[in-house]
């Protein structure tokens, strides 16, 4: 597969980059569409962090004083799906495009144009998606879950919602595919499966999940459309059908789609933690197994969602049990990193501080996953705030700070630039106490029986919930912190090494920083 | 890091000291409830905390321990280990011990929740948009529930009114369930539109109810009470609108109240008023009386969708003022109205609404909201389609 010549007499090995617009729009390189989908990310998380704000300043007190509950359960929507397709997944295909062919010493990704194809698939696609906002009828209101019948209620945005998915789908799925193809044809000789860093690893597993689930999540949202716009009665117990088989197929999909908003962030974790401990990781080999395991055990905990719509008590019993389990492999994980910290030589740049952050936060939203497994108890905690929790302390602490951390982390390789450390800690110390005054709270108004999606609440709710809207702004404000050292570093800084860290291992330091624009088109020599 | 460690502990602490069940703690714990069923859910919540306040405080403990010690700044030289299977087995094996230490009480409290059999009386719950209707299997008695006038008058967007002056603000219904204590009451669940859930958390009772389907739960009240949910699930623009009242009582005042209600008679299925039994649905009304009868109707029914001042959502809830149906031929209106519109928000109201309602409001939508199409619409027509 490698085209690498040594005599350079290929004209299209040694030139850069084209200018101007055209670059971006027709570029095949890895590195520009892991800058695109990076950049995509990060404007789409101000977008979903203003829907978040609008939902925060509703519920800043009882009462309904802001918007009318449509357009409150929209934004609960758009939030949802904006936060989920839109920032945490492009973010991660981003940070694959980057780093794994320098990872394992390839040239490119395998299917360069394919890659140009499913970035420019996303702009449209949330384009399609956030236009529906200002259509007759408004965006759709029934919850990123998309639940039938209710979906199917409201305007015609929806066929444009559905669309959208479509396409966001579509999108995902080509990269998966680039991303196993790349895995298993651009390896430098010499770079074993079992050498490749986790980061790797996690995302071979991760696309396989994606290629994997997909197409249900498609399937399904075709079902809708057709319910809705063709006359078929899938979800529609009037016409012979079972709104409940929607929510059996979407959890199909709902629940690998979690993993696959968090084993990359693992990965990032496993490249992060060694380099600032200075030790290598700890049980590289029980974490390749711990994840696949997790892939494995993904696939058949969906009907933890679904605890109350009336299961057969042997179902509950077997989704409940398979749903423990899960925490055993995630443990693991979790220990394997305490093992690496333990006895090394640590320092806290920022990337590690987001990576301590990681760990402690991921695990507090670990160990409610485990309350919610226990059936009954999760009879309680169902639909309310209590949930709302959980996978906020997984999503924000977890899939998003390991984005941050992974950005920390390999900018200055991207830029050649150093951030600045000092606005980056100051980043990471607002971020996270906002984080905890925004969301440790939902879990006492959600056991206190708050529910979920409510545009207004009850009295006794009301002081907890001004605490956590005053979370909310704080934390949403500091990220333009983010923003700013990102755009900063771009434009320039101290100068970076090649090594940046002076604990990191791994093929991607061992290029120039900025990393020139063709990397190992010559493989490298793996030890 | 010290400061989130700080935090952390104090987190953890705060909830360790303030012991549940406390009075201080209900705003921020799961209720411990009044049924067998609630108290044992309870339980396992608390045992489950507790494990995992046990094994966040141990591994935050070595974490932090590790943090502070073998740091550079302090001298600490890397060690060089990597792997030791002794130790992945050993803690892939303890949390597995764990999980089964938690599985088994568990299990048998789901065991538990599921046996419906053998119940002393049986509530059919059904979910519309926006409220509960619920019917006693065994007297027949059966009725509407929703937010109560004064709470729903305050949580319009421009409503002037200051929500902190009502009482147990959005947690009144104007007809509550009643029930008796000491009874194995089965409750079966289904909605007629879209999927709702029904959740009285001092009952531990939350169940979805899906139009086609049929869900059932129990519970066993051991203390006189009112008990208060709300829907859980996301069933449209005023899912937050929809909760849920259970009002226990000893059982001879829950036979005497169902004595009451079943001498109500047949129009218990009005909309709350109280006289409605008593109307006479074959007289002529005066359009005046129709008018401010039906703009009481719309309120509590229609406006959710189709607005105060009938201008509707376009796109997704169509107008009534000047909407083809509501100025066009009366057998049209009428029909959508009592029948519904299949495959979409339009619910049928036929079981809803009394006759004289139905035409009240018709009328009203007719002559109202911009509209003056100048005729009537008698609850004797509506009598005569059912
Ligand atoms: C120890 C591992 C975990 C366990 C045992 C677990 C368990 C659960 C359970 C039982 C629910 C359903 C709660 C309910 O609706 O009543 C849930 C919801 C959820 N979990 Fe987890 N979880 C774990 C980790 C994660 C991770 C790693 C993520 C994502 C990064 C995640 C994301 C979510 C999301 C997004 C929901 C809510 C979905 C929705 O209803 O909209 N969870 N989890
Ligand atoms: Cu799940
Ligand atoms: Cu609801």
């Amino acid at each position: 597969m490698s085209t690498a010549t040594t005599e350079h007499h290929d004209h299209h090995d040694d030139h850069g980059p084209a200018y101007g617009w055209k670059r971006w729009l027709f570029t095949t390189n890895h590195k520009d569409i892991g800058t695109l989908y990076l950049l995509f990310s990060l404007v789409m998380f101000f977008i979903g962090g203003g829907m978040a704000l609008i939902i925060r300043a509703e519920l800043w007190q009882p009462g309904l004083q802001i918007v009318d509950p449509l357009f409150f359960n929209s934004m609960t929507t758009m939030h949802a799906l904006v936060m989920i397709f839109g920032v945490v997944m492009p973010a991660f295909v981003g940070l694959a495009n980057w780093m794994i062919p320098m990872m394992i010493g390839g040239p490119d990704m395998a299917l360069p144009r394919l890659n140009n194809w499913s970035f420019w698939i996303m702009p449209f696609a949330f384009l399609l998606l956030l236009s529906t906002l200002f259509m007759e009828g408004g965006g759709p209101a029934g919850g990123w879950t998309l639940y039938a019948p209710l979906s199917l209620q409201g305007g015609d945005s929806f066929a444009f919602v559905i669309f959208s998915i479509h396409f966001m789908g579509i999108s995902s799925v080509m990269g998966s595919i680039n991303i196993v193809a790349t895995i298993f044809n651009m390896r430098a000789p010499g770079m074993t499966l079992m050498k490749m860093p986790l980061f790797v690893w996690t995302w071979l597993i991760t696309a396989y999940l994606l290629i994997a689930v997909i197409p249900v999540l498609a399937g399904a949202v075709t079902m809708l459309l057709t319910d809705r716009y063709f006359g078929t009665s899938f979800f529609s117990a009037a016409g012979g059908g079972d709104p409940v088989m929607y929510q059996h197929i979407f959890w199909f999909f709902g629940h690998p789609e979690v993993y696959i908003l968090i084993l990359p962030a693992f990965g990032i974790m496993s490249s992060i933690i060694p380099t600032f401990a200075r030790k290598p990781l700890f049980g590289y080999a029980s974490m390749v197994y711990a994840t696949a395991s997790i892939a494995f055990l993904s696939f058949i905990v969906w009907a933890h969602h679904m605890f109350t719509v009336g299961m057969p008590l042997a179902g509950e019993m077997f989704f409940m049990f398979a749903t423990m389990m899960i925490s055993v492999p995630t443990g693991v994980k979790v220990f394997n990193w305490m093992a690496t910290m333990w006895r090394g030589s640590m320092t806290f740049e920022t990337p590690m501080l987001f990576a301590i952050g990681f760990l402690v936060m991921f695990t507090i939203g670990g160990l409610s996953g485990l309350m919610l497994a226990i059936t009954p108890a999760d009879i309680q905690y169902h639909d309310t705030y209590f949930v709302v929790a959980h996978f906020h302390y997984v999503l924000v602490p977890g899939a998003i700070y390991s984005i941050m951390a992974a950005t920390y982390y390999w900018i200055p390789k991207w830029t050649g630039n150093m951030y600045d450390e000092k606005l980056g800690k100051i980043h990471f110390w607002i971020s996270t106490i906002f984080l905890n005054v925004l969301f440790f709270p939902m879990h006492f108004v959600g056991l206190a029986g708050m529910p979920r999606r409510i545009p207004d609440y009850s009295l006794q709710f009301a002081d907890w919930n001004m605490v956590a809207s005053i979370g909310a702004f704080g934390f949403g404000f500091s990220q333009l912190i983010f923003a700013y050292v990102v755009i900063k570093c771009m434009k320039g800084g101290e100068k970076a090494t090649d090594e940046v860290w002076e604990g990191a291992d791994g093929l991607e330091w061992t290029v120039a920083s900025p990393a020139p624009y063709h990397t190992f088109e010559t493989p490298p020599t793996i030890k | 890091m010290r400061s989130t460690f700080c935090a952390v502990v104090s987190r953890l602490c705060w909830l360790t000291v303030l012991l549940p069940g406390s009075k201080a703690f209900a705003d921020i714990n799961m209720p411990v409830g009044v049924t067998p069923i609630s108290k044992e859910v309870y339980g396992l919540h608390m045992l489950i905390f507790w494990i995992c306040c046990v094994i966040g405080a141990a591994v935050f403990a070595v974490m932090f321990y590790s943090i502070f010690k073998h740091r550079k700044s302090k001298g600490h030289k890397p060690a060089d280990f990597h792997e030791s299977t002794t130790v992945e087995i050993l803690w892939t094996a303890v949390p597995l011990v764990i999980l089964v230490s938690m599985a088994i009480p568990a299990a048998k409290t789901l065991i538990a929740m599921e046996d419906t059999s053998n119940a002393d009386l049986t509530i059919k719950v059904t979910g519309y948009q926006w409220k509960w209707h619920y019917e006693y299997l065994d007297s027949g008695v059966n009725f509407f529930s929703s937010l109560a006038a004064e709470h729903n008058e305050a949580r319009q967007v421009d409503s002037g009114i200051d929500v902190s002056t009502i009482d147990n603000y959005l947690k009144e219904v104007d007809n509550p369930l009643v029930v008796p204590v000491g009874k194995k009451i089965r409750f079966l669940h289904t909605a007629a539109d879209v999927i709702h859930s029904w959740w009285v958390p001092d009952l531990a009772v939350k169940k979805d109810a899906i139009p086609g389907f049929i869900n059932e739960n129990w519970a066993l009240i051991e203390e006189p009470g009112i008990y208060r949910g709300k829907c859980t699930e996301l069933c449209g623009r005023d899912h937050g609108f929809m909760p849920v009242v259970v009002k226990a009582v000893p059982e001879d005042e829950y036979l005497a109240w169902v004595a009451e209600q079943s001498g109500a008679g047949e129009e218990a299925e009005t909309v709350a008023d109280g006289d409605a039994a008593e109307e006479d649905t074959d007289r002529e009304w005066a359009m005046d009386e129709l008018l401010a009868r039906g703009e009481k109707v719309y309120t509590a029914n229609c406006v959710a969708c189709h607005q105060a001042g009938g201008q509707g959502v376009p796109g997704a809830f169509p107008a009534i003022t000047g909407s083809p149906v509501a100025i066009g031929d009366v057998d049209k209106h009428i029909e959508v109205v009592y029948e519904g519109v299949a495959g979409s928000a339009m619910a049928s109201f036929a079981a809803q609404l009394s006759d004289a309602d139905m035409a009240a409001v018709l009328t009203y939508q007719r002559n109202a909201l911009g509209n003056s199409v100048g005729d009537t619409i008698q609850p004797s027509a509506i009598k005569a389609l059912r």
